[in-house]
């Protein structure tokens, strides 16, 4: 097991008594993408903040590589880089110039920091409006500037706020594949999102935040279970005699159903594609096409709210 | 448990990069462009009075900064009214703009603390407004030795240094407290007009009033008990506290800033009209002084502690 770069046990947060955050724990593993996920004012920020020791913990603990962050702030924000949500600049100031502004605020000297920046630059794809004012930039840029920072700080942990939000569909591409090399340097990386779709694809796990509580944890997939209760659903289209019930012999298989002319689905614990395949050429059939439905995000979120939500009615009713 | 690592980390980075966004802004330009111009003509309208009236004076050069013609006040009063408004002008909008142009979580997230934050935006304040002031200084001294021709003697020369080191220590009480209203308030018009209103209040209605409230609420009628409630109500706004520096720095011949008791010993082997030892002068206004600037540090602190404990979210 890989060690965990972000551990928090119980972490709370009270404003005047009330709680945002309600004791929540959750780790992040070395070299995984985490997301953070709920809608607004679920208590995503305010977690982010705990982290990075800009808001004190009312309870519990946290520990950011090793380092407490209301303690040692500074050793915490030396290694973390922070992308916070509508990040802003310098307008009146280059790109470059507000880069050198956070190199000297970390301490870097001249040539590593003129070095450093230029790769950065180079990286997020603004080498050529490196003097140009922050003023003119597009919101995408002004994010893409944001992850420079982070790279040329060199950060073993991005810590990304609402990252996409407010991007155009092109845009948001360009800086999910920004995030996805920042992984491939062996950045962890911890993000919050209200956008599912386009998060659901950078995330190795993700944690779903309601009210101040992680309602649940686990790999899109381990949740997609859980909520959605079928797990897999995997689409056999085949032709051959009694094909559906040697498909229902397939372990992990729990129930077939017709889905049209010379096709079932597949409802399962797990991926069974190569299971059924074997099955439907063992049985003599002629296999035209498997395809498997991830479980989506969105399908979890919605799903799981309503619940929730009828649940509480129903308690309310009783 | 303490906290690790210094307040100070990254103090040097933010002072000269606010130091070098002050200066170059057009803000600044404008405001010092409008005190230079008022400074000269002040000046000059005080040469010619001094020129005119006066015969034979040890301290020609100190003339100039006190000495008004109508309708224009003298430098010092001018001094008084504009300092307060160039250290506003440069104060009001450093926290909250740092929150409106949301740069201050992602400042905060590098390895400094708040501390080193705040204090650097206000000592950056401060030797934004020393270089004004420095400059201002040299040239009414240069225009007074031109316009005047006579050299200043030492003497005259050290008093012109403590009001220099004066009007900072005034300037900083006005800065400490933009900078607290700053922090106070999330948009910076707010922030702006309501330091604004208590520079109206505190340096255009409070020595007016102040004595007037003083004597209403002063249940005695002993005369000594009257004038030290009317001062100490008037030295409540840091424009009575410079005044009263200023008028006795500047002007050798001032014994005392309360009553003169003339049965008292502080008139015994005293020939009235001659001028004080700088030193002495000094130490009649270091009550003055020591209130200036402890002002400054007791708004600073204000601010400090509201800041420590605000949310860094918007």
């Amino acid at each position: 097991m890989s060690e965990n770069v972000i551990e928090t046990q119980n972490l709370t947060k009270r404003y005047n008594g009330t709680a945002v955050v309600k004791g929540i724990s959750f780790n992040v593993a070395r070299g995984e993408i985490f997301g953070l996920l709920g809608p607004n004012g679920a208590g995503k920020t305010t977690t982010i903040l705990m982290l990075l020791g800009l808001s004190d913990i009312s309870d519990g603990q946290a520990r950011v590589l090793g380092y407490d962050p209301v303690r040692e702030p500074l050793a915490v924000k030396r290694r973390v880089g922070y992308l916070p949500d509508q990040v802003g600049f310098y307008d009146n100031l280059s790109a470059a110039d507000n880069m050198r502004y956070t190199a000297r605020l970390i301490g870097l000297d001249r040539a590593e920091r003129e070095r450093r920046i230029h790769d950065a630059l180079v990286h997020v794809g603004l080498a050529d409006v490196v003097d140009k004012r922050v003023q003119t930039f597009s919101r995408g840029m002004r994010q893409r500037l944001g992850l420079a920072e982070i790279l040329m700080k060199d950060a073993q942990i991005a810590i990304l706020d609402e990252p996409t939000s407010g991007l155009d569909p092109q845009a948001t591409i360009e800086l999910l594949e920004v995030i996805r090399q920042l992984k491939h340097r062996g950045v962890s990386i911890l993000l919050s999102s209200h956008l599912l779709e386009r998060v659901q694809s950078v995330c190795d796990r993700v944690a779903l935040f309601n009210e101040g509580n992680i309602a649940l944890i686990g790999t899109v997939a381990e949740l997609g279970r859980q909520v959605l209760g079928g797990g897999f659903n995997v689409e056999v289209e085949a032709e051959g005699q009694g094909l559906a019930e040697r498909l229902a012999q397939v372990p992990g298989v729990q129930k077939v159903e017709p889905a049209g002319p010379s096709r079932w689905r597949l409802t399962s614990d797990r991926d069974v594609r190569p299971e059924a395949a074997a099955a439907v050429v063992a049985a003599g059939g002629r296999l035209f096409r498997l395809s498997v439905e991830e479980p989506s995000l969105e399908a979890i979120y919605t799903r799981y709210f309503q619940n929730a939500a009828s649940q509480a009615g129903e308690r309310h009713a009783a | 448990m303490q906290r690790e690592g210094s307040p100070w980390q990254g103090l040097g980075v933010v002072i000269s990069k606010e130091v070098s966004d002050q200066v170059t802004s057009i803000r600044m330009f404008v405001v010092e462009l409008l005190v230079v111009l008022i400074a000269v003509a002040t000046l000059l309208f005080a040469t010619e009075q001094v020129r005119n009236t006066t015969a034979e004076d040890p301290f020609l050069l100190l003339r100039l900064f006190t000495t008004s013609q109508e309708p224009f006040p003298s430098f010092v009063t001018f001094l008084s009214l504009l300092l307060p408004l160039v250290a506003i002008a440069l104060g009001f909008d450093s926290v909250n703009g740092e929150h409106n142009r949301r740069t201050l979580s992602r400042i905060l997230s590098q390895p400094i603390y708040r501390d080193a934050l705040l204090f650097g935006k206000f000592i950056a304040g401060l030797i934004t407004l020393s270089i004004s002031l420095v400059v201002l200084w040299l040239l009414v001294i240069g225009l007074g030795l031109i316009q005047l021709g006579v050299p200043p003697s030492a003497d005259e020369i050290i008093r012109a240094f403590i009001f220099l080191l004066i009007a900072i220590a005034y300037a900083g009480v006005w800065l400490a407290l933009a900078l607290l209203f700053s922090i106070v308030f999330r948009s910076a018009a707010t922030a702006a007009l309501v330091t604004l209103g208590l520079w109206f209040l505190l340096t255009l209605i409070w020595p007016t009033v102040a004595p007037r409230i003083a004597l209403a609420l002063i249940p005695s009628d002993d005369i000594n008990t009257l004038i030290f409630g009317v001062q100490t109500a008037a030295r409540l706004s840091p424009i009575t506290l410079f005044n009263e520096a200023m008028s006795t720095i500047l002007d050798p011949s001032a014994r005392t800033l309360g009553p003169i008791y003339l049965y008292l010993p502080q008139l015994q082997g005293a020939v009235l009209g001659a001028p004080l030892p700088v030193g002495q002068s000094l130490l009649i206004v270091w009550p003055q002084i020591v209130g200036l600037v402890s002002g400054s540090i007791l708004l600073f602190v204000i601010g400090y502690i509201v800041f420590q404990r605000q949310e860094v979210r918007a």
